[in-house]
């Protein structure tokens, strides 16, 4: 009774963020909008709600061909990366582990800088489409190499590791080899949307729906996975095929958001956590109610990377990790005392 | 038909026999005790009749063989409480008992008005809805066992398989928590299998005793047969004494070894 009135809570509070989150950064930047104009016709878009806004022609165009497509694409990189985050979290039993886990990060970084460095010719199109296959290469080399090493979860994180200081050891070594390219292959390392339109929110989207999907659905499974794969399986469970799904679902998820975003840590740390607080541990609330906030944050997040210095952008990835990494320690700290 | 019949059961644990020709059986509603010293292969067995490890031999549940069983099927027939269960810390007690109903569930689907029922009833039984709300990392240890012992009820299985249900209690809890397995299996027509590590209390509760010896039955049948002081002797190299106490079951004492009288003169 007193927990679903706490889900139901959750839920609001996670809806108030995400849309608190978008009206800020719809309002804040080099442009000043009216603020009612602006909410007017933000709600003007959505299904049977018609205003007249009042914005001018150029007011509408900052709004809907700049600010928003950023907007909406920081939304999904966000939800995404916690979802990520979250999905991990449960295959692993680990509160600590993140949506870069098992290579993914350092495949995407691989693949991202083989691009930028040896196919400039194809053009800027093939740094995502590269990014984006070297996050699922470096999940899947690092699964292949974990089951070899027998069933579990240690394994398969140790593997991980092994994976991404190996791929990371390439990556540097191509980059050292063409130092004229570094800046380039850094500022996609940060992490950012500052290119962000309408066309790469709807090449994504398959993918976003697709992975957001299956991990959904194995909500109820993580729960079950968290009392350990032995007893998982008296309850006539499979804990390996439920891991390999979500482990490919959240490598999905996580390669999309990398593709269009760059690199962006913490989020799926800090984020899943702010929610078991919130909302307790069960996997069934805490994966929508992450990307919900995730969404949120990524778009704050991404409203400071592109005010504190404008007409400078700071990368977003060092916005997160500038916030994210005193929550790390504030987590550490708060996991050890509820652990002794 | 037996509840639950083992006919030449072997387990391997990394290529070693560590269960070897193991036969015996329990009928419905009985309690059968695995006895036998460290590394008798007690745990072994059991984690082979709950699906956990391959086995030679056959293991049959009513008749049915456990090997054309999906694992599905196996989970609602028998449930199984580890020695030292995994409680997330941060999950509650009602969702954790709610876990025992997952054998009933669809792959997309979740816990329905009848599998809430149900596990209310097993929290009911066992005493833990009161505290439904909180954390497993609060509860104590008579607590925790008695919301693992919810979750495998709320399994709705025939056949309960324990190891070591006792160890982590004291003996005032031990006795409580068997006395309410006692009570669920004449209540519910459940059929118990336990290994236990003390002698008594596995002759006072089981109605059968099976005793491993080195992965083999040393013994078996009712417990004065089986717990007599030169078997105990011979399997354990221990020094006992069998009494018996007012209902005739055998009570095993432990007997110290010559005393090294420091003092004396």
């Amino acid at each position: 009774m007193s927990a679903s009135r706490r889900t139901v809570r959750a839920y609001g509070t996670a809806v108030a963020f995400l849309a608190a989150a978008v009206l800020v950064s719809a309002l804040v930047g080099a442009a000043d909008l009216n603020p009612w104009a602006t909410v007017a016709a933000l709600l003007d878009r959505l299904p049977f709600i018609d205003l007249h806004a009042g914005l001018g022609p150029l007011d509408r165009a900052v709004l809907f061909q700049i600010r928003m497509p950023r907007i909406v694409l920081g939304a999904l990189v966000g939800g995404l990366l916690s979802l990520a985050g979250a999905g991990y979290q449960g295959v692993f039993r680990n509160p600590l582990v993140d949506s870069g886990l098992l290579g993914a990060s350092a495949g995407a970084g691989l693949g991202a800088t083989v691009a930028i460095v040896y196919l400039g010719g194809i053009g800027p199109e093939a740094v995502p489409v590269a990014a984006f296959v070297g996050s699922l290469a470096g999940v899947a080399v690092a699964y292949a190499a974990g089951a070899a090493g027998g069933p579990g979860t240690a394994t398969l994180l140790l593997a991980g590791l092994a994976t991404g200081m190996f791929l990371t050891a390439i990556q540097t070594l191509v980059l050292q080899r063409s130092t004229q390219d570094i800046q380039q292959v850094y500022s996609w390392l940060l992490g950012s949307l500052a290119t962000a339109d309408w066309h790469q929110v709807v090449e994504i989207l398959p993918y976003a729906g697709v992975s957001t999907l299956i991990v959904l659905v194995h909500g109820r499974h993580l729960d079950v996975l968290s009392v350990g794969d032995e007893e998982a399986r008296t309850l006539g469970m499979s804990p390996g095929r439920v891991r390999l799904l979500v482990v490919a679902a959240c490598a999905l998820a996580a390669a999309t958001a990398v593709a269009v975003s760059g690199l962006i840590g913490f989020v799926g740390i800090i984020v899943p956590h702010a929610v078991r607080r919130l909302a307790g541990s069960s996997y069934r609330v805490v994966l929508p109610l992450a990307m919900l906030f995730g969404a949120g944050f990524l778009v704050l997040a991404d409203t400071l990377a592109r005010t504190v210095l404008a007409p400078g952008e700071l990368p977003i990835g060092v916005v997160t990790a500038l916030i994210g990494c005193p929550v790390f320690v504030l987590i550490l700290r708060t996991t050890r005392s509820v652990r002794t | 038909m037996s509840a639950l019949a083992l006919d030449r059961v072997g387990v391997d644990l990394d290529g070693t026999p560590v269960v070897l020709d193991v036969s015996c059986a329990v009928e419905s509603g009985g309690w059968l005790a695995v006895i036998g010293p460290n590394g008798a292969g007690k745990s072994t067995l059991l984690r082979a009749v709950a699906g956990l490890l391959p086995h030679r031999g056959t293991v049959a549940l009513e008749g049915v063989d456990t090997r054309s069983l999906r694992a599905r099927e196996l989970a609602r027939l028998v449930a199984f409480v580890p020695q030292n269960p995994v409680l997330p810390a941060d999950m509650t007690v009602a969702e954790y008992v709610l876990l025992g109903r997952t054998p009933y569930l669809g792959y997309l689907g979740g816990p329905g008005r009848h599998d809430r029922l149900v596990a209310d009833r097993a929290a009911d039984r066992l005493d833990v809805a009161r505290f439904g709300g909180r954390r497993l990392a609060t509860l104590s240890g008579g607590e925790r066992q008695r919301a693992v012992l919810a979750r495998a009820l709320a399994q709705e299985p025939r056949l309960l398989l324990l190891d070591e249900p006792t160890s982590a209690l004291d003996i005032g809890h031990q006795q409580q928590v068997l006395d309410l397995v006692d009570e669920l299996r004449h209540a519910q027509g459940l059929t118990v299998v336990t290994t236990l590590h003390d002698l008594t209390t596995a002759g006072q509760y089981a109605d059968r005793l099976v005793l491993l010896d080195a992965g083999r039955v040393g013994a078996s049948g009712a417990a004065p047969e089986v717990l007599t002081a030169a078997l105990i002797s011979q399997v354990y190299s221990a020094r006992v004494q069998v009494t018996s106490d007012d209902r005739g079951r055998p009570v095993v004492t432990p007997l110290r070894g010559p005393e090294h009288n420091a003092g004396a003169s």
